[in-house]
């Protein structure tokens, strides 16, 4: 399979979405909703901060027994009368959705929102069948009408605009009135509803991800907030739930811990509206429910991380507010990524799913500034793991050599302390001596990056160690 | 001399090199709380330009010679969050699976602080004999905040000085851009954020914005110049130490050189 990724692009990526007004007034607006809903859930909950902690502990404790949560799980599945199909790689878990579709003799396939979705890229492969798939959360009912991918992992959409959402539903709904008022939010999402709410009723097969799934009762949750996913798994012949590996937790006790901490992290609500546990097909006395349910558990390269410095990803939740919170995110919207997953969680598992030489400037492309960790539910060291990529990278050799050169000669002067206050001395002597009219550059060879946009201060003259070392002290207190 | 603490100053690249004000507060400040302050002279560098750009090697030999040019003082403080957060968050990490120096860096990583926080929390510090004419807003750089949660100690000590007032800063917690190397190597996406935080810190309308950091100052003091507005910056410790009458960051030096 072709991953479709312009992860390596990264820098231009970012130069057009910086300079793409929709994006940034989409960006803008979405942000304090985002920042000031967490904020407030967490103000509003004392025990928070305990949670995070038990959460963390429960998925430590998860991907230790990775193996023995994994086979108690499909047993219990088994056992429900459901089928567990284990898929190395994503052309894999492709093949096996289009088996359980083709055996059916599928036709239109309903799809509630799920990133292991997008990282198998299945709605092409459906297509490429001849199935077609039928996106029913209304940020992705939006980018597949537009023909986009989503840029964020909990609002597909927030990259667009209300009116290019008008306007996309007027270019698509053409059987509607023209004149029609679509002018506010509410509008937008009855007429969503409308047409979909026909085509929940034409699927063969509803396919759904997973933001939880449970080893004790061999149960998958799914968390929304309009219940579209209930109506894409309960009405179709088939349920077909997509879920990468760790997504396991031993208990429902421990799922509804992580719960807790989930819709908090993510929108600020305190729970999500729906949230829906499905175990097997529907059982004889059932008044609804699927004849099949199939849970496909995709590794694509997740397991090699576990007992590497990469294994604390795992933990993820897939709230967001690591990008919610992100500067860099906040300024290059999620398409800027190339792949699926944008900000700071992708910044770690792209390259870990993708390869470094793909993925390498995600990594690279983050000031550190550490607010993805302090606002991570479940305690993962984005930065610090955003380092170790960069270590790998650098230890191949596949940083930029003009960087490598530059901060070669920094080391070599700053591992010689004499050699750096001969060098240092001169050079800022000489720099403050140019820039002492004014004080400050415009613009300095070797430092255009910085002088492009900004103005470089000049020093003010000897160094501190040399005016030190001749004697100089401060002025001491009065009377001291 | 005092019987206060013997204190080694980690001055720090920037400072030593651009703005050696900072280092003269930095002593004064300590000195009048009753510290004897020494500057050791096999100082350069922690090392952070290396280690976050994956140049695990150099880090580690930068870091070595840290270790050893600051042994036997009592304190070891630099007037940066994000250098002395280098020392005491990421050395320990550094040698962790190093026998032989992993308990010395423990040990230097205990005894190392951010020069604000080691005034105030260490010393005990509640007030400074500081005057400051004027309105002031500060921003809270990255490292000093989240690695070693530097937030009330500057502003309780601004807060006591006559004549200066405190405006806060919206979103003074969102990092300024700097980010060491990032800004080179992103510039366009760190331009998009400092933008951002001069548009907040005009806001304020203050006339003076302060930090704790050379890196995240001599950033936004290049924004904000470049862009004409009208809005000096310093190092927050030069005027704690009374020393706010030096012309600010990217200003003219008055014909000295």
């Amino acid at each position: 399979m072709n991953v479709h990724s312009t992860s390596r692009n990264f820098k231009n990526n970012a130069k057009e979405q910086l300079a793409n007004a929709d994006l940034q007034a989409a960006l803008n607006k979405a942000r304090g909703h985002f920042v000031d809903g967490r904020s407030t859930a967490r103000d509003n909950l004392p025990e928070f901060d305990a949670l995070r902690d038990q959460a963390r502990d429960i998925k430590n404790h998860t991907l230790e027994h990775l193996d023995f949560y994994l086979e108690a799980y499909e047993e219990k599945v088994q056992a429900s009368g459901g089928h567990v199909h284990w898929a190395r790689t994503a052309a894999d878990a492709q093949q096996i959705v289009l088996d359980i579709c083709r055996s059916v003799d599928a036709k239109t396939v309903n799809k509630g929102k799920s990133m292991i979705g997008e990282e198998i890229e299945i709605n092409e492969a459906l297509e490429a069948a001849g199935i077609r798939p039928v996106e029913t959360d209304l940020g992705e009912y939006i980018i597949q009408l537009r023909g986009e991918r989503p840029s964020h992992i909990i609002a597909p959409a927030v990259h667009l605009t209300k009116n290019q959402v008008e306007q996309s539903f007027r270019e698509n709904h053409t059987e509607l009135d023209p004149d029609r008022v679509l002018e506010e939010p509410p509008t937008l999402l009855d007429e969503a509803r409308t047409i979909l709410r026909k085509k929940y009723f034409e699927a063969e097969v509803g396919i759904t991800g997973a933001n939880l799934l449970i080893a004790e009762t061999g149960s998958s949750i799914i968390v929304t907030n309009e219940g579209n996913g209930d109506l894409s798994q309960l009405i179709p012949k088939v349920h077909i739930v997509l879920a990468s590996l760790e997504k396991i937790v031993p208990t429902l006790e421990d799922a509804a811990t992580i719960l807790r901490v989930l819709a908090r992290s993510a929108t600020g609500q305190e729970f999500s509206s729906y949230t829906t546990l499905s175990t097997g097909p529907r059982r004889a006395g059932d008044p609804d429910g699927p004849e099949q349910y199939h849970v496909i558990l995709l590794d694509n390269g997740r397991t090699d991380m576990l007992g590497t410095e990469f294994e604390e990803m795992l933990r993820c939740i897939r709230c967001g507010a690591c990008m919610n919170h992100c500067p860099v995110y906040q300024s290059v919207g999620g398409h800027a990524y190339g792949w699926v997953y944008p900000g700071p969680m992708g910044s770690v598992l792209s390259p870990g799913l993708l390869g470094v030489d793909e993925a390498g400037h995600l990594p690279n492309a983050s000031s550190f500034c550490g607010r993805c960790e302090e606002v991570c539910p479940m305690h993962i060291p984005l930065p610090k793991m955003m380092r170790h990529w960069r270590e790998r990278e650098f230890e191949s050799h596949l940083s930029p050599g003009s960087a490598r050169v530059g901060l070669g000669l920094w080391a070599f002067v700053a591992r010689r302390p004499r050699l750096y206050q001969l060098a240092t001395g001169l050079q800022m002597r000489l720099l403050s001596w140019m820039g002492r009219k004014r004080g400050r550059f415009s613009s300095v060879p070797l430092a255009r990056g910085w002088t492009k946009y900004r103005e470089l201060p000049a020093p003010q003259g000897r160094t501190f160690q040399s005016r030190w070392k001749s004697g100089e002290r401060p002025p001491m207190r009065n009377g001291a | 001399m005092s019987d206060g603490p013997r204190v080694a100053l980690f001055v720090t690249c920037l400072v030593d090199l651009f703005r050696p004000s900072v280092g003269f507060a930095a002593v004064k400040l300590m000195q009048d709380a009753g510290c004897t302050v020494e500057v050791p002279e096999a100082q350069t560098c922690c090392g952070q330009p290396a280690f976050n750009s994956g140049d695990r090697k150099d880090t580690i030999t930068i870091a070595k010679q840290v270790i050893e040019a600051f042994a036997g003082y009592d304190h070891v403080v630099a007037p940066s969050g994000s250098c002395a957060g280098m020392i005491s968050k990421h050395y320990p990490e550094l040698f962790a699976d190093d026998p032989e120096w992993s308990a010395r860096a423990d040990e230097l990583a205990g005894r190392t602080h951010e020069l604000v926080s080691f005034l105030t929390d260490v010393l005990g510090v509640t007030s400074v004999e500081a005057a400051f004419e004027g309105t002031v807003t500060y921003h809270d750089s990255c490292s000093g905040l989240r690695e070693l949660g530097i937030h009330a100690q500057p502003r309780g000590l601004l807060d006591g000085i006559e004549g200066l007032h405190l405006r806060e800063l919206k979103d003074a917690n969102v990092c300024c851009g700097f980010g060491g190397t990032f800004c080179v190597k992103y510039p366009d996406i760190s331009n998009n954020m400092v933008s951002n935080k001069m548009e907040r810190i005009v806001a304020t309308g203050a006339e003076t914005l302060l930090a704790g950091d050379m890196g995240c100052l001599m950033n936004m003091a290049g924004k904000l110049q470049r862009d004409g507005a009208n809005v000096r910056v310093r190092h927050v410790a030069e005027v704690l130490a009374g020393m706010g009458d030096e012309p600010a960051i990217g200003e003219p030096q008055d014909g000295q050189g």
